[in-house]
């Protein structure tokens, strides 16, 4: 990360420096449109040739409580939400007391001098910049006292506007887009706001930074891009997957998946439907997917625990299914709006008896959206339930990622009925794929598909020879699958003394962290894994090229010091070599953490682990 | 259910008629003597009637001896899980209005393990016609207590005899919002004919709550309902006013065997008029030409 440059204490001031990428954390209270102000730069931010990353938490309570968004602006690769914040914005006096730790040395603190007091003393003793703007008071003088506190967080980004330069017309435009639809004086009011925060003079933050536009890449010139959650790209995905069926029940995160899709899937011919329960949402979906139509169902960690039977019948009766999980803390209720890993043991093994699923792994937003077409794509060649996991941290952050190129990816695995001489449902010399009801066999044999052990036409059968055939073409379909998985690439040197193997959100960091590392003249190597069973071939050769694997993952570890992946890991190549590092506070690594982190549990190297990490909780 | 979807339930082309030969399938595995065996010929002769597209109708069932349903009758078929085969019929129903898709569930999966999925395919209305084969026990498993047995009943799990008030189908459907409730008996197989054909004909959700017999672990429970064994068999009055809800309450107080016949059938829109259906599955190019342009248009609002 370009930073500031830091002015070691008594040296003379120098002029302004020029940034190209910025952290910018706002604290205030969830009704003061945080959220929609971060949302608003993303966008906008995805809209430049900047790249874009966002981190926010959402207080538990419904209404009320505080509130932070995080943005990470910036050239190049942004890859994760960032260490510690370039410039922190404080509405209230707790926002100030709580997030100042994450404002790093020398940063620049632009807070609502109408509720906040700082300590000047700290602010220079750290070589932070304070900058004073009567927020609140201004915004009302500005919407003529009608709007109340509100309208306080437009101002603010036309503040960031002025700060960073960005570009105006564009913002009007956004706002456009987001108020366009609701009665006019709403957009003449945030248009207000806009103008008066872009307006304001805060010459001090100027003198000290002039934030550029950063240049693109070669290469990414006018490539066109999106903005979203990882929910959203999930949503989005899954059209152009083809699911036109869905069933679910809501519960956080998963919810604003089944909320999209509930609106936008009868547009595309299809419905989503809310259940009464996780099982009915399950079952619904296999019905409609068993009709022929490709379906999903959904759940977070709770929902996807019971959804666990019908698994065992989706790979039993060989029905394709897509089944999402966006995890969050657990066990039980656990830590409903925080992020862990560690569904894996549950989406590997849910359910009774031998039940090779499929689980998949999205790394990031992008993923969300392109991987579960994959997922789709799988399901329905090999007729099998795939498990896709996302968790909090991809479902409520935002990202900018290039606009899909529909033509090449959109499918649609449906199977239409049609008339047939005969049909076996589950032949015994090759893979499974359902006829739909509604076909006509015209030998006038109709088929069972069933949950009890069959024959190839379905017929319940308890026949040892029969039961370990069946039990072997259901495990075969996976073996198939493996071999056309690719290798994951390898970021960094191929052999060496430490692999770091990732999976889902932990992408981001640990690619960064590699960067660093390498930077500071220490090679550390990476690997990803999207596909998590079954896995992806040439693990085990590589992982011996390595003195040391280490599974980052953020679940908690076993007496070996195996997080959940690990313990897969090993088991399944049996290297002793394979090791984790895992933590369970609910919250994504940060950069310097993991540093840190691989530093201690490997030893010995002086790796820069960048700014000194807080341990301030960043929810608060 | 059938008329109403489309006018034209019977084939479109020219086939030789549905015959019972047509639907049998593997041999039943049914205790001799048992009520089911009864249900199953009434479906067949019922679909014979009504001469459906043979690959047009899905027999569906969840877990128990009624639930073995689907081997003994030559259609599409699925054997399902414990409890969940309603919303599994939901979204098969929904997703492919052209089916006909028919449940045949026990007392356990209907009531107990299932009850709250009955409840709520009831109140949403589903297009889906269900078919309760009531023994009173839980006769798969060898005897244990199920939630229609009787206080008093004795069973592998109740060794002193059950204490628990039982559930009232009839009753339990109606107050969840059920557009079709009636009561049958698999010992009379023309009502029986009847009720079933009624449930196929509505557009809705239909429930026929039958009586079947389980006389390995149950015998005689329905006696006091056959006329042959000294019982009576009381038609639904013929004043009963089948869209009335408190004469149909009225109906479901009495002690067994009450009435037979149905109880309460009113119009209301289904669940799949309310969802709009699904379109043609989208296979064609120009579908998938439709489905691009829309999601493109959605995701350049978010450049």
């Amino acid at each position: 990360m370009t930073s500031f440059r830091e002015i070691p204490p008594g040296t003379a001031y120098a002029g302004p420096e020029t940034l190209n990428d910025a952290v910018i954390r706002i604290a205030g209270n969830s009704q003061d449109g945080i959220q929609s102000v971060g949302a608003m730069l993303a966008r906008l931010a995805g809209r430049s040739e900047m790249d874009v990353m966002t981190y926010m938490t959402i207080p538990a309570t419904i209404s009320g409580g505080p509130s932070i968004f995080q943005v990470h602006m910036g050239s190049g690769r942004v890859l994760s939400a960032g260490d510690a914040a370039d410039i922190l914005v404080a509405f209230y006096q707790h926002s100030y007391d709580d997030h100042l730790e994450s404002l790093r040395d020398g940063g620049v603190l632009l807070y609502d001098s109408t509720n906040v007091e700082p300590d000047l003393d700290v602010l220079r003793e750290r070589r932070i910049t304070p900058v004073p703007v009567p927020m609140t008071s201004l915004t009302i003088e500005i919407l003529g006292g009608t709007g109340k506190k509100k309208g306080k967080n437009i101002f603010l980004l036309g503040l960031l506007a002025q700060a960073f330069r960005l570009d105006m017309e564009k913002i009007r435009r956004l706002l456009g887009e987001v108020f366009g639809h609701k009665d006019e004086s709403v957009l003449r009011n945030a248009l207000l706001a806009l103008e008066g925060g872009y307006a304001y003079s805060i010459g001090d933050m100027q003198s000290f930074f002039t934030f550029e536009e950063p240049r693109h890449e070669a290469g990414e010139a006018g490539v066109t891009k999106v903005t979203m959650t990882g929910n959203q790209a999930l949503a989005y995905g899954a059209v152009a997957a083809g699911i036109r069926f869905g069933a679910a029940y809501p519960i956080t995160p998963w919810t604003e998946v089944m909320e999209q899709l509930r609106y936008d899937l009868p547009r595309y011919g299809g419905s989503f439907i809310q259940t009464e329960d996780e099982l009915a949402g399950i079952a619904a979906a296999l019905g409609a997917a068993y009709g022929g139509v490709p379906s999903m169902t959904g759940s977070s960690g709770p929902g996807l625990a019971l959804k666990s039977e019908a698994i065992s019948f989706a790979v039993m009766a060989e029905i394709p299914l897509l089944i999402v999980d966006v995890q969050r803390g657990g066990p039980s209720t656990g830590l409903p709006t925080n992020v862990e890993q560690s569904d894996l043991n549950l989406a590997l093994h849910a359910g009774h008896g031998d039940a090779p699923r499929v689980v998949m792994a999205a790394a990031n937003v992008e993923d969300c959206f392109h991987l579960v077409i994959e997922a789709v794509r799988i399901a329905h060649e090999y007729s099998v339930p795939v498990i896709f996991l996302s968790d909090q941290a991809i479902a409520t952050r935002i990202e900018a990622f290039p606009l899909p190129d529909l033509t090449s990816v959109l499918q649609f695995p449906g199977a239409k009925p049609e008339t047939v001489d005969s049909y076996k449902p589950y032949p015994l010399d090759r893979i499974t794929r359902h006829m739909p009801p509604g076909t006509r066999i015209t030998d006038g044999k109709y088929p069972n598909v069933t949950g009890l052990e069959h024959d190839e036409f379905g017929h319940p059968s308890a026949n040892p020879k029969v039961h370990m055939a069946m039990t072997a073409k259901r495990r075969a379909k996976l073996e198939a699958l493996a071999e056309t998985l690719p290798r994951p690439a390898v970021q960094g040197p191929k052999a060496g003394e430490l692999l770091l193997v990732g999976w889902g959100s932990t992408m981001g960091v640990i690619r960064e962290a590699v960067d660093r590392a390498a930077a500071s003249g220490v090679e550390y190597s990476a690997i990803h894994l999207r596909h998590l069973n079954p896995l992806p071939p040439g693990l085990e050769e590589l992982f011996r090229r390595f003195e040391r694997v280490l599974v980052v993952e953020m679940n908690d570890r076993d007496a070996n010091g195996c997080g959940q992946l690990a313990r897969v890991l090993r088991a399944q190549y049996a290297l002793p070599h394979i090791g984790g590092i895992t933590k369970t506070d609910g919250l994504s690594f940060r950069i310097g953490e993991l540093l840190a982190r691989i530093e201690e549990t490997v030893g010995g190297h002086a790796v820069f682990v960048g700014p000194a990490v807080s341990h301030a909780n960043p929810n608060h | 259910m059938v008329h109403t979807v489309n006018d034209t339930p019977v084939c479109a082309e020219q086939r030789p008629p549905l015959t019972r030969a047509d639907l049998k399938a593997d041999k039943p595995t049914w205790c001799p003597g048992c009520g089911d065996f009864s249900v199953l010929a009434i479906y067949q002769k019922l679909l014979e009637k009504k001469n459906l597209p043979q690959e047009s109708i899905v027999t569906l069932s969840g877990i128990g001896c009624s639930s073995r349903f689907p081997y003994f009758v030559n259609t599409h078929s699925v054997h399902f899980i414990h409890g969940r085969i309603l919303p599994f019929a939901t979204g098969l129903s929904l997703s492919r209005p052209d089916l006909h898709p028919i449940v045949f569930i026990g007392d356990g999966d209907a009531y107990s393990i299932g009850g709250n999925h009955f409840d709520h395919c009831a109140r949403k209305n589903v297009r889906l016609m269900v078919v309760v084969m009531d023994n009173q026990v839980y006769g798969l498993t060898k005897k244990q207590t199920s939630p229609t047995s009787p206080v008093g009943f004795k069973s592998k799990t109740d060794p002193w005899g059950s204490k628990v008030t039982p559930i009232n189908p009839t009753k339990k459907l109606i107050s969840s919002g059920a557009t079709f409730v009636a009561r049958t008996a698999a010992s009379n197989p023309n009502h029986m004919l009847e009720m079933m054909e009624a449930a196929l004909d509505h557009d809705g959700f239909s429930v026929v709550e039958c009586f079947s017999e389980c006389v390995q672990f149950n015998p005689g429970s329905f006696d006091a309902a056959v006329p042959r064994k000294g019982g009576a068999y009381p038609p639904v009055p013929e004043d009963h006013d089948v869209t009335n809800e408190e004469a149909a309450y009225a109906l479901t107080r009495e002690p067994f065997p009450g009435h037979f016949g149905i109880y309460f059938k009113v119009d209301r829109p289904t669940l799949n008029e309310t969802e709009g259906g699904l379109a043609e599955s989208p296979t064609s190019d120009t579908a998938l030409k439709d489905v691009r342009q829309q999601l493109e248009a959605s995701l350049r609002q978010l450049t």
